[in-house]
């Protein structure tokens, strides 16, 4: 069947040999989406194209790159001053990373508030913590790359958490480093990893795209598709939302690179690295800070990496800690007081892990990382069984159709129409 | 019971648990072989011979004056060297022992207590602590002070306070001459 569905001749040839047009014809034609879906569903797209701006970047930055000590400095000037559109493409790159973090934390709390996380899911949920772990290890490691003062801490700071460990610590930094200190065979190492690393993560991607296509997108309300009267075909519905989102997207990354290129960059990182000086106020890039507040907030060295570490590692069990069995929080009344309980307190972490490490901002710290634990290991866990949920509406056309959540006075809105 | 009957005379059906000896024992034998090819590609990451053989520096010290300090570079990491004072000597060695984290006498750590050779690393994640330099923040206790998360070291180079959990690190040397270390 799916052989007379191209005209060209040539398409069917190839697609009776290597079905590749059926599939993305499936996958991305016909593929039967919930009609429901909102804004905070570009976002999968958009992260998906982040990493392929950041791909293709990286490629073109790295013909002019040197991985070397003396010169990895100097090479990135050179990208700025000399190469064709150098300036460009490092300033994409740059801003890239940060972009495709927010975007990619908007997608992550979107799945937290609309419960997608929740089975069937939760291997697509997991995939998607390990994406993140990797885009945190690729970006960590590309900033080491342009060899300033921030580079070089960042990367001593970082690498000598694993000293932390009992016993093996010290030789796995030693590992790390290939020397005594973050040195010229770390730059190299770190220059190979991050150029390696995109590509798992594309890897991870696509698994986490079957993960995704075995059941489809979870809504805002969170119900299950009944039929095809609840959903549209993927495309032209959502090629053309996605693509609507993106041009904002893409306005503001513009706006972005041409206006403030080093608005989320720290001005050290023009110094060059100098290993016999740290700088007064050393901070890691801003999508770290939420993680680098909860590592400063335990007062104990192997005490504030395994909870750094272990933020992480909380969202791999969410799906078993939250149990209520309603996915959005739109028919949660307690959960979504929490949840944004939850979002202020993130934002809170982030703003604290820019700060000095001292006073209130210590004090607050604590606090807000308690509270970030709190969150996923006694409050969901417990709203699960307390809480009394919303009525759900009866299927997802009808609350589409009749815009109240009550699945009654959908219908009675449609007899009136009638 | 087809099996049984394809048992020779005199066998038992013990050799079922012969043959899971065998998988087993392969499965072992294919994991030994990985992991010793998987050996070299890790252990390549460690500090190669070359890195090594960078190990030990000669440094002046005959021209520190008396409460002056200076920097030298070994092994990719700054070591301090502080020609301390006779009230530092003083203070840092009539520390009660019940006051340190990470206890160690004044004695412990120096050769001539004149001279204080140390790592200069903090032993929490790695930065330098200030106190080098005159003018330097030198902490609560008068000695370095670490900005990144906040360890402060007296004048003997012994964590007091701050998430460091270790004195900084005293290097091996020797004088090779009143004059000169030998520092590794
Ligand atoms: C997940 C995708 C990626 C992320 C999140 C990422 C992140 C980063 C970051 C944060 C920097 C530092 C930018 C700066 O401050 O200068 C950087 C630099 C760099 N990256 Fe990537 N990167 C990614 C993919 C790639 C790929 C696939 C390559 C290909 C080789 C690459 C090559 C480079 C090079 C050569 C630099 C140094 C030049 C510079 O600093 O601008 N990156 N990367
Ligand atoms: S590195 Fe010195 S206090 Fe953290």
């Amino acid at each position: 069947m799916s052989a007379d569905k191209f005209s060209n001749p040539v398409v069917r040839w190839i697609d009776h040999r290597l079905p590749i047009f059926s599939f993305m014809d499936h996958e991305l034609n016909e593929y039967p989406t919930p009609k429901n879906l909102n804004y905070f569903w570009n976002f999968g797209s958009l992260a998906g194209i982040s990493l392929v701006i950041m791909i293709a970047t990286g490629i073109v930055l790295a013909m002019s790159y040197t991985p070397h000590v003396d010169y990895a400095f100097e090479s990135v000037e050179r990208i700025m001053r000399d190469v064709n559109h150098g300036w460009l493409i490092r300033y994409i790159h740059m801003n890239g990373a940060s972009f495709f973090f927010i975007v990619v934390f908007i997608h992550i709390f979107r799945g937290l508030y609309y419960g997608s996380y929740k089975a069937p899911r939760e291997l697509l949920w997991i995939l998607g913590v390990l994406i993140l772990l990797l885009m945190m290890a690729t970006a960590f490691m590309g900033y080491v790359l342009p060899w300033g003062q921030m580079s070089f801490w960042g990367a001593t700071v970082i690498t000598n958490l694993f000293s932390a460990i009992p016993f093996i610590g010290d030789s796995i930094v030693t590992l790390l480093w290939g020397g005594f200190s973050v040195d010229n065979p770390t730059l190299n190492r770190f220059f190979a990893l991050h150029y390696l690393m995109p590509f798992l993560i594309v890897g991870v991607v696509i698994l986490h795209l079957v993960a995704l296509h075995r059941f489809g997108s979870n809504n805002p309300i969170g119900i299950d598709v009944s039929g095809p009267q609840d959903t549209v075909p993927f495309h032209p519905y959502y090629t053309i939302k996605d693509f609507f989102g993106l041009s904002i997207f893409l306005s503001l990354f513009a706006a972005a690179i041409f206006f403030f290129p080093n608005f989320m960059g720290h001005p050290d990182n023009y110094i060059p690295a100098n290993p016999m000086q740290t700088p007064a106020h050393i901070v890691p890039e801003w999508y770290f800070l939420p993680f680098y507040a909860i590592l400063r907030a335990v007062p104990d060295k192997l005490g504030g990496v395994l909870a750094m570490f272990g933020a992480i590692a909380v969202l791999f069990v969410l799906p078993w800690l939250d149990r209520s069995p309603i996915r959005s929080g739109n028919f949660r009344p307690l959960f979504k007081i929490f949840f944004w309980v939850f979002v202020v307190d993130c934002v809170a972490l982030g703003y604290l892990g820019g700060m000095p490490a001292e006073g209130i901002y210590v004090v607050l710290s604590r606090v807000a990382t308690a509270w970030y634990f709190l969150h996923f290991l006694v409050i969901l866990p417990l709203l699960s069984v307390i809480e009394t949920p919303k009525p759900l509406p009866q299927s997802l056309s009808k609350s589409v159709l009749g815009g109240a959540a009550m699945a009654g006075a959908a219908s009675a809105v449609k007899e009136k129409v009638r | 019971m087809a099996k049984t009957q394809t048992l020779e005379k005199g066998e038992t059906e013990s050799h079922v648990g012969r043959r899971d000896f065998i998988v087993v024992a392969t499965y072992a034998m294919a994991g030994i072989g990985a992991a010793a090819v998987a050996w070299p590609l890790i252990d390549q990451m460690n500090p190669a011979a070359d890195t090594l053989a960078l190990a030990s520096i000669d440094v002046d010290i005959s021209k520190i004056e008396v409460g002056q300090a200076i920097t030298v570079k070994w092994r990719g990491k700054p070591v301090f060297i502080r020609h301390r004072t006779e009230d530092e000597i003083t203070s840092a060695q009539s520390v009660d022992m019940g006051d340190l984290k990470d206890p160690q006498t004044d004695d412990e750590r120096v050769t001539n207590p004149q001279f204080l050779v140390m790592v200069g690393v903090c032993t929490h994640l790695g930065c330098v602590p200030l106190g080098q330099k005159t003018g330097d923040i030198k902490g609560e206790y008068n000695g370095w002070f670490c900005p990144c998360h906040g360890s402060h070291y007296d004048s003997s180079g012994r964590i007091r306070k701050g998430p460091a959990p270790l004195n900084l690190e005293v290097p091996p040397y020797q004088f090779a001459s009143n004059a000169v270390i030998k520092i590794g």
